[in-house]
């Protein structure tokens, strides 16, 4: 494993932790489809979650909130519909959320949680 | 606090408004988008700001910014918000303190250096009117906002120290960066005075030499025609020499269209001379008149406010140029409407014009050099329209200069002792006029010519018999009286003699045979 994806493997367990931390409970990790893959889809409540992880070590290349644009948005939201299409399920109420996890490897690392972009 | 409340002034013409620019914070994905009509290079103040931020220590949030210059129907051109915009984003940020009824007026460099901007004058004039005095500025732009009686202005060099002032955490603010300001010390460009032309150069001109003073005594408008080589531009540059300082009201006015023309300097010092524009014959109606797209800016003749505007060649010009100047020519203003709005700009200008006698410029004198035919000559006089020379006080056959005038080096008046007789001239005229509410005679209307400053029958003589033999028309009539009233204050009579009417109709020589 490369290292850029061992940090990310990482963020995804510390956001998955921080997810479940604030009461929502995880249905699936890494789902793979041909358009792309979905890093975390969770429920909060009544709500399905799709969840995008971004994680740093530093702020030295941008914020990770700044590399999720609007065409990987909008890839999230298809996502999203292509999921409830696979489970055979209707979710009339879905959101996407984004994970910012900046860890240096040495502090605590630092998570910020945007609910509902896009 | 998620939002943040700033000020800052936009321009439309001359005309500033006080533009209340809001910044929002919303928890979303990073963006920052603009409200409010902005046009390209407001637009661009996103990344500017963002840069400058970052690089005075004072990053802006990782959220989504909205920042909302209200009125919002109003369209803001320009980069003078830039300063506005940070500050409202980092008063939204809780990076520093409200600032107030406090404006800012600058632009940001990408290394948070605060630059000049044009137009401050108007806009820091708009903003003290409007009752926000406290003025925050480039420094390059001090000197300039400083002209405005009663703004409290603060010049800063960056955005950092500017944060710091504002209660902002010095710990990360780049405070120790100090832009080489090439032009904050005041000796850059423009700091030397032009260098006017003298009326001791010169030679001969007897009668255009007097019509110029005249002229200038009674800021008549004036049409010089001669052959090409008689000196008529020559004469024309000389006029502004000629013309008394600025008030107080108009070096303002002119200092503030001149402050939206030019590129900002910080050695901006309030314009006491009379300014004078030369536009080339080529130029279109909106180069004169004032235009372009969005909202509209100065011309040549609004840029020629309290002064000279030269036409050289005047034949030569559009038809439709020469036309457009009647309006301003009558009213002192321009309004000119674009697709952002309206804007008005001041254009009470002294209207100079040079013409050749015909197309190969000959047919002076007896004319027996001229090539062109009667037909070609009177089509060359009638691009001038009527209506436009109707308002032009003094017409005058410039003659080559004859050797006899030639070449007798200093022999004549320099243009110090000439324009000290046209100050005190003015000052008669303001005396006299002044309970009319005008300043020169140019200015005074018929009525009040033949009414209450109406001189006697016999003094007026020589100029009803022109009226009844039908060489002058009642117009040309009242122009008359009005060269022989200023040159009465030239000569510090209280009233115009009989010979006094003679001069002016002798001014007026070209003019009476026609309408």
């Amino acid at each position: 494993m490369r290292a850029k994806d061992v940090l990310g493997r990482r963020g995804e367990e510390l956001a998955a932790d921080f997810l479940q931390a604030h009461g929502m409970r995880i249905v699936e990790r890494n789902w793979r489809c041909p358009e792309g893959e979905i890093d975390i889809v969770a429920l909060d409540g009544d709500a399905l979650v799709i969840a995008e992880v971004k994680t740093r070590k530093s702020l030295a290349y941008g914020h990770p909130f700044e590399a999720v644009g609007a065409d990987k948005l909008a890839r999230l939201h298809r996502l999203a519909a292509a999921w409830c299409r696979a489970q055979g399920l209707r979710m009339p109420l879905c959101r996407v959320d984004v994970i910012a996890v900046v860890d240096d490897g040495i502090g605590e690392p630092a998570l910020e949680h945007l609910k509902g972009v896009g | 606090m998620a939002l943040g409340r700033t000020y800052s002034v936009a321009l439309v013409g001359l005309n500033g408004y006080i533009v209340e620019v809001e910044a929002d914070i919303g928890q979303t994905l990073p963006a920052f988008v603009i409200l409010g009509l902005p046009d390209a290079s407001l637009n661009e103040a996103k990344e500017r700001i963002r840069s400058a931020a970052h690089n005075s220590g004072i990053p802006l949030s990782r959220r989504k910014i909205t920042a909302n210059l209200i009125p919002a129907s109003l369209p803001k051109r320009g980069s003078g918000f830039d300063l506005a915009i940070a500050m409202a984003v980092l008063l939204a940020a809780n990076d520093i303190r409200p600032t107030g009824r406090t404006v800012f007026i600058a632009e940001l460099g990408l290394d948070g250096r605060l630059r000049p901007v044009r137009g401050i004058l108007p806009a820091v004039m708009a903003a003290v009117r409007a009752g926000y005095p406290e003025v925050v500025v480039a420094r390059a732009n001090v000197a300039e906002a400083e002209l405005v009686p009663g703004a409290q202005v603060r010049g800063y060099a960056t955005l950092a120290r500017l944060a710091f002032d504002c209660g902002a955490d010095p710990q990360d603010l780049a405070l120790d960066f100090e832009p080489q300001s090439e032009d904050s010390d005041g000796t850059g460009t423009g700091a030397s005075p032009a260098l006017v032309p003298d009326m001791g150069d010169v030679s001969g001109q007897a009668a255009a030499r007097r019509a110029l003073e005249v002229a200038a005594a009674g800021a008549h408008h004036l049409l010089l025609t001669g052959p090409p080589g008689a000196g008529k531009t020559m004469l024309a540059e000389r006029l502004p020499g000629l013309l008394p300082d600025l008030g107080d009201t108009e070096a303002m006015e002119v200092t503030a269209i001149h402050s939206l023309c030019s590129l900002p300097s910080s050695s901006v010092q309030l314009l006491r001379r009379p300014p004078y524009e030369n536009p080339h014959h080529t130029a279109t109606a909106v180069a004169i008149i004032g235009g372009g797209s969005g909202l509209p800016r100065p011309g040549a003749a609004s840029r020629a406010h309290r002064g000279v505007l030269f036409l050289d060649e005047a034949p030569e010009y559009d038809r439709g140029v020469l036309d457009a100047l009647r309006q301003p020519l009558e009213s002192g203003v321009l309004v000119i409407h674009r697709s952002a709005g309206a804007a008005a700009y001041p254009a009470r200008f002294q209207l100079v014009l040079a013409a050749n006698p015909c197309p190969c410029g000959k047919a002076t004198g007896k004319g027996v050099d001229c090539i062109c035919t009667p037909t070609m000559r009177r089509r060359y006089q009638a691009r001038m329209s009527g209506p436009l020379l109707d308002r032009v006080d003094i017409q005058l056959e410039v003659e080559r200069v004859s050797l006899a005038g030639f070449g007798q080096p200093a022999a004549e008046e320099a243009t110090a002792t000439i324009a000290e007789r046209v100050r005190a001239a003015r000052n008669r005229q303001l005396d006299r006029l002044q309970p009319f509410g005008m300043e020169t005679n140019a200015q005074v209307p018929g009525r009040l010519l033949r009414g209450v400053l109406r001189l006697d029958a016999p003094t007026t003589r020589i100029l009803d018999y022109a009226l009844e033999r039908g060489v002058l028309t009642a117009r040309g009539y009242d122009r008359v009286l009005r060269l022989a009233w200023t040159l009465a204050d030239l000569a510090r009579r209280d009233v115009p003699d009989a010979d006094d009417v003679g001069q002016a109709l002798g001014l007026r020589q070209a003019a009476a045979a026609s309408p």
